[in-house]
């Protein structure tokens, strides 16, 4: 859900673009982060825990926890709280830790 | 390759406590680099729509984004400050250089002193599926809300009335949020008394002497369950009530972000008035490692004037110790001091105060929290 009116803020929301989650095409503005953009589509299930599997979400959204790591473009672990979207990026959540990259 | 930068001074953090380090400096024509993890500079500020109070020689009266927005500026304009964004610094080694993650490339950069303005992290909260997507920190909501124009949800049951809690409560019912209650465990609200009106007014009810017991929901929060606490903050059974709700907010207070001063070997004390681990520092914020100085959030818990000052402070005086002098140096110190010994002053700087006089003194160097680790 965006916000199109606010009584203090206007939302300068650059071009449009479009990325790949779970197979699905999802419409976000360039210069947001991967989760504001998945958040704005109605989605809160960013990454399975390692160990239980439990859902996990948005929580600090600066970078500090651990619980918006996803696989983008098959990188493990990428903080997609922080990290900008961009045109034809996939992404996929995270149900476990990944390899080290050569 | 791995490239080794030199500068002057280094300050790692863009928020207000790092930007007004940096801009102190350079003015003194040291030349400095900034990293910031995010990809713009202004940390919290970025996001606070309220006015400040505080300090009329540091934008009392103005919004946090415009104070964000001017520093910004002003920092762009200063041809002695490079800024280094998604950057993070990883660590302080023992040739005192800094390792630097930009842009995923790998920097050392080797400064004559460094400023650690690192500012803080969210505190969590115990209960019963705390884990659930829908569980934010107050700042998170206000990234999505403040910054992306997105909104966190519907209902918003908010944890905590301090000044975030309140000050969060009523940017949520600005974007057009229902705010259905403010849950506080204290038996009174910690926040000032003028926020609490403003939610008040609009009939959000504030339950102080009350927790949350568990977040309710499968894959994401439907509700919660609080319930009321006695004097002692212990849970009274069969006095929990359900509260719908799809966003649980909470603001129960910060904790310094102070793991690459632990790393750096700066001395630390745990004082619970500043939020936690703080390093020991003298009154030019200079910690224990003759390199390092600490400003802001990093060095506790406080409001973000103090941290611009604070920035100011260790700004000049790193600038002097590197060798630019300026004839103002003293009585500018000094003034910048004074202003920030009028924050602190009153019943609201109590705290602080408490808080402040537990950071100094050889007697706490000795019980470096962190000193069993090497």
């Amino acid at each position: 859900m965006r916000i199109t009116k606010h009584p203090i803020l206007d939302f300068n929301r650059g071009k449009k673009i479009t990325f790949q989650y779970k197979g699905q095409e999802i419409t976000a503005y360039q210069g947001e982060t991967i989760a504001a953009a998945l958040y704005a589509a109605g989605i809160r299930v960013l990454k399975k825990s390692n160990k239980y599997k439990r859902p996990r979400g948005l929580f600090c959204a600066i970078g500090n926890c651990a619980s918006c790591y996803m696989v983008v473009n098959g990188v493990f672990h990428v903080k997609t709280c922080i990290t900008k979207v961009k045109e034809g990026m996939v992404v996929e959540e995270e149900t476990e830790k990944g390899d080290i990259i050569d | 390759m791995i490239l080794l930068i030199n500068t002057d001074l280094l300050v790692i953090g863009g928020g207000p406590a790092g930007m007004t380090a940096a801009l102190k400096a350079a003015k003194r024509k040291a030349e400095v680099i900034i990293v910031e993890r995010y990809h713009e500079l202004g940390g919290q500020l970025t996001k606070q729509t309220h006015r400040f109070f505080g300090s009329k020689s540091e934008q009392a009266g103005t919004r946090g984004i415009d104070i964000a927005r001017g520093l910004t500026k002003e920092i762009q304009n200063m041809s002695e400050i490079k800024v280094l964004t998604e950057a993070t610094a990883q660590g302080y080694y023992e040739d005192k250089i800094v390792t630097v993650s930009y842009q995923n490339k790998f920097r050392k950069i080797r400064a004559k002193r460094i400023i650690i303005a690192t500012g803080a992290s969210e505190k969590m909260m115990l209960f019963e599926n705390n884990d659930l997507p829908g569980v934010y920190g107050a700042g998170a909501i206000q990234t999505l809300m403040n910054l992306y124009g997105i909104l966190p949800g519907k209902k918003v049951i908010m944890v905590g009335a301090g000044n975030i809690g309140l000050i969060v409560s009523y940017q949520l019912l600005q974007a057009g949020v229902e705010v259905k209650a403010v849950i506080e465990a204290d038996s009174e609200i910690g926040g000032y008394l003028v926020h609490a009106s403003k939610i008040r007014r609009t009939g959000v009810p504030i339950y102080t002497g009350h927790s949350v017991k568990s977040a309710i929901g499968e894959s994401s929060v439907k509700g919660a369950e609080i319930i009321k606490l006695d004097e002692n903050w212990q849970m009274i059974t069969g006095t929990e009530r359900f509260i719908k709700a799809d966003t649980i907010c909470l603001a129960v207070g910060l904790r310094p972000l102070v793991s690459l001063l632990i790393q750096a070997d700066c001395a630390m004390v745990y004082v619970p008035e500043l939020g936690g681990d703080v390093p020991i520092r003298d009154e030019n914020l200079k910690t224990t490692n003759d390199q390092i100085f600490v400003a802001g959030d990093a060095a506790g818990i406080e409001e973000a004037t103090a941290a611009m000052l604070e920035g100011e402070i260790a700004g000049l005086k790193a600038a002097s110790e590197i060798g630019y002098l300026s004839e103002d140096v003293v009585e500018e110190t000094r003034r910048l001091k004074r202003e920030l010994k009028k924050l602190r002053g009153g019943p609201i700087g109590r705290k602080i105060r408490r808080g402040l006089s537990k950071v100094r003194g050889d007697d706490n160097v000795k019980k470096n929290r962190y000193s069993h680790l090497r």
